[in-house]
């Protein structure tokens, strides 16, 4: 079967194509609550949810396979601003914005919403900073503008250690949350579900490169987003919060401030549960004082410039058709992913609502512990060891200090809890599973490419023909997939440790190259190996430090707050002055590189990578 | 005018415009979350101010921002003649 996957008659064609498809997810969520309603079993429904959506991302995959260079890496640059933010939307919001944010909200209140502000903001400076230039310039990977900015193979070579090191703590987590979905659906071991989620993360990226990550990303987008919204409006509808509740639901963040103080929320447990916390951060008030401020936004700081930093995001701006469209798809980006941030709060106010409000016919606060006992989610997710209640007083009575979860379930639970239809638990496995893939679809080819085009084309064999490139690119895609399924079944961290750590190390090795690489027309070659090496060199050094006070380090006290979800600001900041001081002290750049600036700055004119076919 | 002056003159603008957009960023990223405990107070249709800009106030300024500048760049390109041509 052959199909075209460019052109004018195709581009057209897309939002009808993505229009059926996502009536046919609306059809088969349907049809799925009718076979509920005819008594098939929850379990059925879970598997048959993420086996139908799974074979749809393989068969986009493998019908958008490619032998050619340009398609492979940057989908032939001829992806629509719209259809580009969504896959980047996609690309972006991983398992543990989806699963992950709204249980943290839920649990640890006003500081973690740092994340939400973090996770948009930084798309201003990938538009302001980057984004139009790094597509003027024509690159196929980031340490391909690094390469070919500085000059010399040393400089491509950091940009790619600094991108591996990155990604590649970043998809170790994504693949973590794969496997964690995989395996309570299919009901198998998580270290097989880890390897399960592997072979269709790989199924979607090995045959067609950027092209097929692409075209699977937006349907991905539209799976989770749907998956995220559809339980937020049932449930607000359910319990009479209006039908838009993200704009109305104030006077809910208001009862649970009122209820806060009548049900104590704050007394510290008498009794600690292993791996599980008991509620007792207040949900939007901040904890006062400079230091939670101060902590408040450096970590808004690290996420953001992370955020510009990280290649995975930034390569897919390569793919629009021009530099005017690369800023409008930044826009559009952003927007698809507002879409889901803005209703994270609102799912964990609704949520906490439903639990605490004695007004409420599901909450639990302050009933009788054996009623309590009977709920069917508190048994099912208390037989897993995700939720406990001790009753420490002895009173019969659940206080709320006496129930414990672990937050990740919040957004899982939620369904159950409001008492929704298992349908709708379904879906939201279907959307998780959708958020971590593309997510590591993105992370791995952004490897694999670095890899493939950076290390060993353009470094060890220039001479390597295109089938040559092309296969080891593939190859390299499934070694570090198979190295990330590896470490992922060690479970060495939890997933928003890993991710904020990616973050880190993004912005403390490429931020400054990359910026000051348009913006400083003077930067040379030794001021960016010092800065990437400088900058990476140093956020390791403080994140071994906090996390080993006792050991030789030399750091017995975190400086000013700045823990291990926050060493970027230290890598950053040592980047910047390594390479400032660095370039200042050697020769400028020669006439050449200087032209090839000004050429970067105007969107006219050809890339500064020819194109090649 | 010469076409090197053009060019100067199209990248002033070009930096202004990002000068100018970082600084709301700023505003919106840091500032105004600094002051959480002065926002707390204030009561926004039922939220505290403090938690309504952290949970929608600043996210949409980006959004806005971001459409905003895309056309405020095009303006500037065009008008220095440096736009892509359309196919």
């Amino acid at each position: 079967m052959k199909m075209q996957w460019e052109g004018k008659s195709f581009i057209e064609n897309l939002p009808r194509i993505y229009g059926v498809y996502t009536g046919g997810f609306v059809l088969f969520f349907i049809l799925m609550a009718v076979f509920e309603k005819f008594g098939m079993s929850a379990e059925m429904i879970g598997i048959l949810f993420l086996a139908f959506t799974l074979a749809i991302y393989a068969f986009i995959g493998i019908l958008s396979r490619t032998m050619a260079v340009e398609a492979y890496y940057v989908a032939g640059r001829s992806v629509p601003p719209v259809f580009n933010g969504m896959a980047t939307a996609a690309d972006w919001m991983s398992g543990a914005s989806f699963v992950a944010m709204a249980g943290g909200i839920f649990m640890s209140g006003y500081p973690y919403m740092a994340f939400i502000v973090g996770w948009t903001g930084g798309y201003i400076l990938v538009a302001t900073l980057m984004a139009p230039y790094l597509r003027k310039f024509g690159c196929y990977t980031v340490p391909d503008f690094i390469g070919t900015r500085y000059g010399g193979k040393f400089a491509r070579l950091c940009g790619v250690l600094v991108l591996v090191v990155a990604s590649f703590t970043y998809v170790t987590a994504q693949i973590t949350a794969t496997g964690t979905i995989a395996a309570r659906a299919f009901q198998i071991p998580f270290e097989v579900g880890v390897w399960l989620g592997l072979f269709g993360i790989l199924l979607c990226s090995m045959l067609g490169g950027m092209r097929a990550v692409t075209w699977t990303q937006v349907a991905q987008y539209i799976v989770l987003i749907v998956a995220y919204l559809i339980p937020i409006f049932w449930m607000s509808n359910k319990q009479g919060l209006g039908f838009f509740p993200q704009i109305e639901y104030g006077p809910a963040v208001a009862r649970i401030m009122e209820l806060e103080t009548q049900l104590g929320v704050g007394t510290p447990p008498a009794e600690t549960v292993a791996g599980l916390k008991a509620l007792t951060a207040l949900h939007a008030t901040p904890v006062g004082g400079w230091l939670p401020a101060w902590q408040f936004v450096t970590l808004v700081f690290c996420m953001m410039v992370g955020t510009a930093s990280l290649p995975h995001i930034l390569m897919r701006y390569f793919t629009t058709p021009s530099v005017r469209d690369a800023r409008q798809s930044v826009a559009w980006s952003l927007l698809f992913i507002f879409l889901l941030y803005f209703s994270a709060p609102c799912l964990a106010t609704l949520s906490k609502l439903q639990m605490l409000d004695p007004n409420l016919p599901t909450s639990i606060i302050g009933a009788s512990i054996d009623q309590v006992m009977s709920l069917s989610w508190i048994e099912k997710w208390g037989n897993i060891n995700l939720l406990a209640i001790r009753d420490s007083n002895a009173d019969g009575i659940l206080q709320i200090n006496e129930f414990f979860l672990n937050p990740d379930i919040i957004v899982l639970a939620t369904p159950e809890i409001a008492g929704l239809p298992y349908v709708i638990s379904g879906l939201v496995a279907a959307g998780g599973m959708a958020a971590a893939m593309s997510t590591a679809d993105g992370l791995l080819l952004a490897m694999a490419n670095a890899l493939s085009h950076d290390l060993y084309y353009k470094i060890i064999d220039p001479k390597a023909e295109t089938r040559k490139r092309l296969l080891t690119a593939r190859i390299l895609l499934l070694v570090i997939g198979a190295a990330g399924a590896g470490v992922a079944s060690l479970k060495l961290t939890g997933i928003l440790g890993a991710v904020a750590w990616a973050f880190c190390f993004a912005m403390s090795g490429l931020f400054f190259p990359l910026v000051l690489g348009v913006w400083w027309k003077r930067a040379n070659r030794p001021g960016a190996i010092a800065g990437m090496l400088g900058g990476l060199g140093a956020g390791w050094w403080y994140l071994l430090a906090v996390r080993n006070p006792e050991a030789w380090y030399g750091l017995a006290q975190p400086w000013i707050g700045l823990d291990h979800l926050r060493f970027g600001v230290v890598g950053v900041t040592a980047s910047l002055i390594f390479m400032i001081v660095v370039t200042l002290l050697t020769a400028a750049p020669d006439e050449e590189t200087q032209r090839m600036v000004d050429e970067v700055r105007i969107p006219s004119g050809d890339t500064i990578i020819p194109s090649k076919v | 005018m010469s076409q090197a002056a053009d060019r100067a003159e199209h990248w002033r603008r070009t930096r202004n415009l990002m000068v100018g957009h970082l600084i709301v960023w700023f505003v919106f990223s840091y500032l105004i979350h600094f002051l959480a405990d002065a926002l707390y107070p204030i009561n926004f249709l039922g939220w505290p101010l403090n938690y309504y800009m952290a949970a929608q106030g600043s996210l949409i300024v980006f959004v806005v921002q971001l459409f905003l500048f895309a056309k405020q760049q095009h303006a500037i390109d065009v008008k220095f003649g440096v736009a892509e041509q359309e196919e």
